[in-house]
This record gives C-alpha cells, sequence and structure tokens, in this order.
C-alpha cells in the first residue's frame, strides 16, 4: 500500500478530526487504519463536519446489524448514502423506501434473481464467461476491469432486462453516472453530462416499456415489474421508474464488476492463497464469499433517524444521518477471526457484511455468487497465473469501492 | 432430547437428537443438514435458514414475530407454513416435528 497523500495520520490526528467521507481515503486504499482506531476507541461515532454534512458512523458488524434491523427508527428515506439528492432529479427507487411500499416494488423484481431461475441462466453465463475468456490476449498486457469485469456484468445486465445486446455497453455508463455524481458520493462525474445520460436512459427504457407491453411470457425485469399489480403502472411516475432501473443496473453492475476485479488483487497480494486454490479449486464458492467480504464492494449505506433513540450509549437525534460502513464491519475482529486476512477456506465464509441484512438485504446475492464463481471455475481451467503487472486504479468515491483499471497478463495452464 | 425431522427439498430426511434451548437453525447447522445457510448467524437478519413447518406443528412452534415477517415477505417462495429456523427455540414438546426446507435458500 502506497502513503496516504494529504490524508491525516491515522493514529495520532484526534478522532473529531476524521473525515470518513472523504473519498481519498478510499481511492488511496488508506481507510482500514480509520476505521480499526473507531471501532476500537469510538465505535458509534459523530461526525459534526463533513462536505456532506454531519453524521454518525457505526462501524461493528453487530451495530451494522441492529441498525439495519430496525428500519422503523432507522428509515431508508430519503436516500440511503451519505450525501443528499439532487433536487434536479428527484429519483424514487425502492432500495430509499420503508415497507410496506419497500416490499410491494421488490417483491415485483425478486422473482428474476431467485435461484430457481439463476439455475436455468448457468449454462448462458458461463457460455458467455467462456467466450470472454477464450478471446483475452495471452501473453498481453491488458486491463482486467475492462475485458472481463465489465464485459461480464454488462451482458448478464443486458439478459437480466432483455436489453439490446449491442447497446449494453450504455447501461455501465448510465451505472457509473448514477452513482459518481459529487454531491451523493465524493464522485466526479460532470453533474451535466450526468443529467443528461440519465435522461437518456429514462427514454430509452420508456420506449423498451412500451415496445414490450402485450407480450406475454417474458422474464426480464421489465416484464416482471410489468406483470405486478403493484408495478403495472411504473412507467406513469417517470422518476420512480428511472430510480428502479437504475437501482437495478447499479445493483447488478458495479458490485460483482468490483468483486470480479478484487478477487484478482486479492489473490496476488495473497500468494498462499492462491496456491490453495490451484491445489483444490473445490475452494471456489467459499472463495467467492471471502472476495466480496474482502472487497466490500459497496462501502455504506445510510439510514436516517426517525426519531431520538439511545443507541450503544449514544444520543441519536431525529433526522441524524446514520451511516453504516459495511466495510468496516467486514474487518470487525469481534465477529470475523482473522479479519484483515484473505482466508479462502474460511470456515464461515458467508457470514460477511457486503449483502446488508435486514429487509434490504441484497436482492441479487446468489447471482453475483453464481457469476463469481462461474468465472473462477472458467478462469482455473486456462490460466495458471491471472498476474498483476502494475498498480490498480481505483474509483473515487465514498460509496463504491471500486477499479477503473488493473494491467493484468495471463499464463496460460 | 426431542426427535426432529428435517426434510430437504429433494426428500432426503434427516432425523435430528435436538437440542432444548438452541434454535431450530442452530441445531440444523450443528446436525449439518444441508439446505440451511444461516448467513447472518442467527439475528433474524438474512432470510436464509428459511423452514415450512407441517401443520401439525404450526401452533407449538409459535408465531411468526414482526421483524421475521418483513424478512419473510421477501421470499418469492413464502407459504403460511414459513418460519425463520433461527427464531424457532426447540422445546421438549417439539418431540417428532417435521420441518421442510426451500428450493433454495436467498
Amino acid at each position: 500500500m502506497n502513503q496516504a497523500a494529504n490524508l491525516p495520520d491515522p493514529k495520532t490526528t484526534p478522532l473529531e478530526q476524521f473525515d470518513l467521507s472523504d473519498p481519498q481515503l478510499y481511492q488511496q486504499d488508506a481507510w482500514r487504519p480509520y476505521f480499526a482506531r473507531l471501532r476500537e476507541e469510538d465505535p458509534v461515532h459523530y461526525q459534526a463536519e463533513s462536505p456532506f454534512g454531519p453524521f454518525w458512523s457505526i462501524t461493528r458488524f453487530k451495530d451494522i446489524m441492529a441498525v439495519e434491523t430496525n428500519h422503523e427508527v432507522f428509515s431508508s428515506e430519503p436516500t440511503i448514502v451519505i450525501g443528499d439528492l439532487g433536487e434536479d432529479l428527484p429519483i424514487e427507487m425502492f432500495i430509499a423506501m420503508d415497507p410496506p411500499k419497500h416490499d410491494l416494488q421488490r417483491r415485483a423484481a425478486q422473482p428474476v434473481v431467485a435461484p430457481k431461475n439463476l439455475a436455468q441462466m448457468e449454462s448462458l453465463i458461463r457460455s458467455r464467461v467462456v467466450d470472454i475468456l477464450d478471446n483475452l490476449p495471452v501473453g498481453e498486457t491488458f486491463n482486467w476491469v475492462d475485458h472481463v469485469s465489465i464485459n461480464l456484468t454488462t451482458q448478464m445486465l443486458a439478459t437480466l432486462f432483455d436489453f439490446p445486446f449491442e447497446e449494453r455497453h450504455k447501461l455501465t455508463y448510465w451505472s457509473d453516472l448514477a452513482t459518481g455524481s459529487p454531491e451523493m458520493a465524493g464522485g466526479d462525474v460532470d453533474e451535466e453530462e450526468r443529467m443528461t445520460g440519465l435522461m437518456d436512459c429514462l427514454e430509452t427504457f420508456t420506449r423498451l416499456w412500451h415496445e414490450r407491453k402485450g407480450q406475454e411470457g417474458g422474464f426480464d425485469l421489465i416484464s416482471l415489474l410489468q406483470r405486478d399489480p403493484n408495478t403495472a403502472d411504473l412507467v406513469e411516475r417517470p422518476m420512480e421508474y428511472l430510480g428502479n432501473i437504475l437501482l437495478l443496473i447499479v445493483g447488478g453492475n458495479d458490485t460483482t464488476r468490483n468483486s470480479a476485479s478484487g478477487g484478482v488483487l486479492a489473490l496476488n497480494q495473497n500468494p498462499a492463497e492462491y496456491d490453495k486454490l490451484r491445489a483444490n479449486p473445490k475452494l471456489i464458492p467459499g472463495m467467492v464469499s471471502e472476495i466480496i467480504r474482502w472487497q466490500t464492494p459497496l462501502m455504506h449505506m445510510r439510514r436516517t433517524a426517525t426519531q431520538d433513540i439511545e443507541f450503544q450509549g449514544k444520543q441519536i437525534r431525529k433526522g441524524d444521518k446514520v451511516v453504516m460502513w459495511y466495510i468496516s464491519g467486514n474487518r470487525d475482529e469481534s465477529t470475523i477471526d482473522k479479519a484483515d486476512e484473505f482466508i479462502i477456506d474460511r470456515a464461515n465464509p458467508r457470514h460477511h457484511s457486503s449483502f446488508g441484512f435486514g429487509v434490504h438485504r441484497c436482492m441479487g446475492n446468489r447471482l453475483a455468487e453464481m457469476q463469481l464463481r462461474v468465472l473462477w471455475e472458467e478462469i482455473m481451467q486456462r490460466f495458471k497465473f491471472v498476474e498483476l503487472v502494475g498498480d490498480p486504479k481505483r474509483v473515487q468515491s465514498n460509496f463504491v469501492r471500486g477499479f477503473e483499471t488493473m494491467p493484468v497478463k495471463l499464463h496460460p495452464l | 432430547m426431542p426427535k426432529i425431522t428435517l426434510i430437504e427439498f429433494g426428500g432426503v430426511e434427516h432425523i435430528i437428537d435436538a437440542e432444548v434451548d438452541k434454535t431450530l437453525m442452530q441445531n440444523a447447522l450443528d446436525n449439518m443438514v444441508p439446505g440451511v445457510d444461516a448467513d447472518c448467524g442467527g439475528a433474524c437478519a438474512c432470510g436464509t435458514c428459511h423452514c415450512f413447518i407441517d401443520d401439525d406443528w404450526r401452533a407449538t412452534s409459535g408465531d411468526v414475530n414482526p421483524l421475521e415477517d418483513a424478512m419473510l415477505g421477501m421470499r418469492p417462495d413464502r407459504t403460511s407454513a414459513s418460519r425463520l429456523s433461527c427464531q424457532i427455540d426447540v422445546t421438549s414438546d417439539m418431540d417428532g416435528m417435521i420441518v421442510r426446507l426451500p428450493e433454495f435458500q436467498m
């Protein structure tokens, strides 16, 4: 890890001067010692000032679970990231709704990612993975993020939406626009470009909705929304339609994409684990969970207190922002043994905070796991080493823990 | 120790000697019954220990609590027999209880 530039010393700086919303903490991958100190000294921590206003940080695994399962006090409305929504584009999505409205909308989309449906999708995913891997430039340095991670997740997303396959790169672009806002998560996307792009997204999906209307039996997400009485008229509420489309795009894109890259990095940083994998590919399913924990592709979710509440000895006030740092929960030694180590054959690998908990727990978690499992199964059939040959470049965000580039070289079996 | 029968979706039966005062989920895990994932470790926070309680045992196994109800609400395969096994504390009068496991956990 490089020495962090322009960041306060995590050991000597008073906690009041930490800015956990600073995207540099994550872009420079410097966050670990700051959260380690908070978990130890002030696990429920109030930050009075930040570019996004004051907020609480929840840093321990069990406290994250307690906040997340108390959705009456800790509301997902109006939004679930540290920053507030801009007024220009007041989108609504079920991740940022409370029950009962949340439940109705989520239920409409959920069947597409139910494991029963996934089993039927696996052979299609595998053939696409094989096609991607067989066309990689062996022996040359190339960007794993573009060639594999983005390519794979974008193809999957196009399948889930039954989106025109040749235009699928737009899905990735819209996903990046959706999460890249400076005011929401400290990103670096230009607001005007963002607005133009997201309106194009809305127009495109509105057209798809009308084209698909009346066709029967489709099992893509748009058809499912049309068929469910609770969402059958969603297209008439454009900001809600756009919000939910973006939620499904981001949910199915950024997360798996960055875990697909994060696994390569983790195995390169932990060569003994890579050797374990080579010796026993049956470890792949457990390794996939460990990669998802290790990467924590979405670093936080935010709640807003609906009433005054005392929580772990701290007085949280009605209206306060409460940020659950999954990235810290996943390093909490009081819940996860040797939490700072990447161990592909952990005893209980699914016990991590990356998917969140409670009614908002990641809907597509089994799809994500399946994609990553198939990816690694097919990688191990072809390559003895996906070698990292330079420093990866990380995304600027306090929300998405991602990679822009990751230079690698392949060594065939 | 009450004997509880857990039946996998494919029909495989597991008859376990359950320990009283542990949850049904923990008993299933201790006996390595496949089909109970229990990702969150028993906090009613993930929904991956879903099971179906046979009609005759509904009253004995107790009522669905509000948080459990919210979690079960996210399951596309929920029925009136659905419970989260982490929310059922095993008691001695559950001897003979029959529990069916779902096709998948999510």
